[in-house]
């Protein structure tokens, strides 16, 4: 991948050290997803320029042991055997050098250049850590620097070094050809654990002082409430609330906004300038292609804000408490508390909860958690069925079929998690760091919403403007069709799949709706709307409640709840599973349960004769 | 009271000296890397309840992990102390 003059640089650290951070600070925003052959998960990379010498950087997934068995371990070994590299820099957390030191032991068995930075210095020294660097540099044969990339300190000497490194090995390169890829990487790792052991703590006598006593209150004064038994739940609880509707209270209305502002630019910009060609060419262009980029742009406040919020939770130690707090009922489901985390923020959108999960390294659980989080009652549909049930329920009743659409969320995610937890099992036993808690500063977690906005963008857009035009062609064609209308591709397509929906209430109009809410739940309305030649709310009301009954309109709202929330979230399921098969999986899976569901549901209300009930 | 055998006895509060760790490798390894080595010293910080995960400290690092992993590490019963 390198070749052409430019270097190669591994960034290489233990989970919980701030390497994303480091990599973040020393490439800037330049940063962008690199094509590794062979590998399952992404790993982010960028062109530097260290003094004159340019680079690629490249941020490896955070492991313990290059030895180690879970997923990332082994990915960051195959990275190793596959890849020439001129220059490792391995990251490790200074107050924690009692283990971490370990990693880069192995990283000196595999005879690999390094430079090694010690992260998080200001914390160590708070905690009442010193370390002699030159003691730890001559020891390790390679440079030491102590920074905080954080609050960007030592970031200048790390470069320097890092940058001095690597001309060494360039020149040492130039006398005797090029540095290969690590061979054997089993076998030069061989040498014993006890071997390593005494090494580690010959070097901590020789360098490092450790406090007598752990020194952070805070934390443990923080822990002794936020992990109570009893406090503790109902906080984070409390805590998940706020984060929610803080959220939501602003993303909601940027995302109405920037329709808002799209729908107007559309109208007034575009479609004049489009005015001269075929109605037909126009409608595609106007309603397929720029409503399917309106479609993408519209989750992209909803993702930058979900990340600021996610980076609180991660950033400050919190997150690792969550899992603590929900373990015991987790377990049980195969999941941790971080799923159960990013399972409740899905109630607000699906899409970036399940980028979230890339919190959880083990692709079992990873796996697990996508498709329990398409279950979530997101606002969009929420929506929906706040308009359904005003149609066909007094407003008490209303209230309870809404609340009873929440409870079928929650059962619809365990009963998936029962189910399929064998299949995806977790392999990864679950030991987790439970770090001490840390302020966030803004412009990291500003950087790193950025970032996901970015990769969502990438990954996403052209699968949902796609999925939007053909849906837009579908209600369109053939030529010169009432949009949406029975005699419409998708009018043929409801017509044909009434043998599977009739048995479940729902006739050809609403399974044309269906067809729509599968690009959104947010233009499920706008279907209904159009497919009943109804702008109007209230008429649209008075027409569907004359032809459907509410039995039939509990069918389709559950229906709806449990079947592919949208486009958008099997793009990232797609994206983020990088498997085309569990995708489809997921898919299935969730319309089979929502067949399933509606069919018991109608079934039994018609048989009961619930169907001819007033309910208004 | 009897003096824990494991590591999922401790009482909160309480050290220990690890003795061994009779886990897979999987699992040996990741405790190890986390510093539940063979003669470190850990603290029992808290358990949670229903036999949820527990609260550990070894070194100058803190960690949860389940019940039924913790009772892979065995504990020297002459270094138990409150």
């Amino acid at each position: 991948m390198a070749g052409g003059g430019v270097s190669t640089i591994a960034v290489l650290g233990m989970p919980n050290t701030g390497k994303s951070t480091l990599f973040n600070q020393l490439t800037g925003s330049h940063a962008h997803i690199g094509n590794w052959p062979g590998l399952t998960v992404d790993l982010m990379q960028a062109s530097v320029d260290l003094q004159g010498t340019p680079a690629q950087l490249v941020d490896l997934p955070g492991i313990y042991d290059l030895r180690g068995h879970s997923d990332d371990e082994a990915v960051v070994r195959r990275f190793l055997e596959s890849t020439r590299l001129d220059l490792v820099v391995v990251v490790l957390n200074a107050s924690q050098l009692d283990r971490q030191l370990r990693l880069v032991l192995q990283v000196r068995q595999l005879g690999l250049p390094a430079v090694l930075l010690l992260n998080m210095a200001d914390e160590a020294k708070r905690f009442g850590v010193s370390i002699d660097t030159a003691s730890l540099a001559q020891d390790l044969a390679m440079p030491v620097v102590l920074i905080s990339a954080k609050y960007r300190r030592g970031l200048g000497e790390a470069r320097h070094q890092m940058a001095k490194a690597l001309s060494q090995e360039l020149t040492l390169q130039g006398s005797d050809g090029v540095q290969a890829a690590v061979a054997n990487l089993e076998a030069c790792l061989a040498d014993g654990d006890d071997a390593l052991q005494l090494q580690i703590a010959q070097l901590l006598e020789s360098s490092v002082t450790l406090p007598p006593q752990w020194r952070d209150r805070l934390t443990r004064r923080l822990d002794a409430v936020l992990l109570h038994p009893l406090l503790g739940l109902p906080l984070f609880f409390l805590v998940m609330a706020l984060m929610f509707q803080a959220i939501y209270a602003v993303g909601v209305p940027v995302q109405e906004l920037l329709a808002t502002l799209l729908d107007r630019f559309g109208q007034g910009v575009i479609a004049p300038w489009i005015s001269s060609l075929p109605a037909f060419v126009q409608g595609f262009l106007l309603e397929g292609v720029y409503q399917g980029i309106g479609t993408v742009s519209a989750f992209l406040p909803v993702i930058f804000l979900f990340f600021l919020a996610m980076g609180v939770v991660e950033d400050s130690g919190y997150l690792s408490r969550a899992a603590y707090l929900m373990d015991a009922f987790m377990e049980r489901l195969g999941l941790d508390g971080r799923s159960f985390v990013l399972s409740l923020m899905g109630f607000g959108c699906n899409v970036p909860a399940i980028l979230g999960t890339r919190v959880m390294r083990d692709r079992g659980l990873r796996l697990l958690s996508m498709l329990i989080i398409p279950f979530s009652l997101c606002s969009a549909r929420l929506n929906v069925f706040l308009f359904m049930a005003s149609v066909f329920f007094a407003p008490r009743v209303g209230g309870l079929v809404i609340f009873g659409l929440y409870v079928m969320s929650f059962a619809a995610a365990i009963l998936t998690a029962l189910l399929f937890k064998g299949r995806f099992s977790s392999g990864e036993p679950l030991v987790l760091e439970l770090p001490p808690y840390r302020f966030p500063t803004l412009r990291q977690m500003v950087s790193r919403a950025w970032l996901e906005v970015r990769h969502f963008w990438f990954w996403a857009r052209r699968f949902i403007i796609f999925g939007v035009m053909a849906v837009w062609l579908l209600n369109n064609l053939p030529f010169g069709v009432e949009p949406a209308s029975a005699h419409s591709l998708s009018g043929e397509l409801g017509t044909a799949l009434m043998p599977l929906l009739g048995p479940i209430g729902i006739n050809p109009k609403l399974a044309v709706a269906l067809v729509f809410g599968f690009i959104a739940k947010e233009i499920v309305l706008g279907g209904l709307a159009v497919i009943y030649s109804q702008a109007n709310p209230v008429a649209l009301g008075h027409a569907l409640a004359l032809d459907v009954n509410w039995v039939q309109a509990v069918s389709f709202m559950l229906f709806t709840l449990l079947y592919t929330p949208c486009l958008s979230t099997v793009a990232v399921i797609r994206s983020e599973s990088k498997s085309a098969k569990f995708t489809w999986f997921s898919v299935l899976w969730s319309l089979a349960l929502a067949w399933l569901a509606s069919y018991v549901f109608y079934q039994l209300a018609m048989a009961l004769g619930w169907g001819g009930m007033a309910v208004r | 009271m009897r003096t824990p055998a494991h590591l999922a006895d401790l009482a909160p509060g309480q050290f220990a000296t690890i003795a061994a760790i009779e886990a897979h490798a999987g699992l040996r390894n990741r405790l190890e890397a986390l510093g539940l080595s063979r003669g470190q010293r850990v603290q029992m910080l808290r358990r949670a309840w229903l036999a949820g995960p527990l609260h550990v400290r070894v070194g100058m690092t803190e960690l949860m992990l389940r019940r039924a992993d913790a009772a892979r590490v065995s504990l020297d019963p002459w270094q138990v102390a409150a």
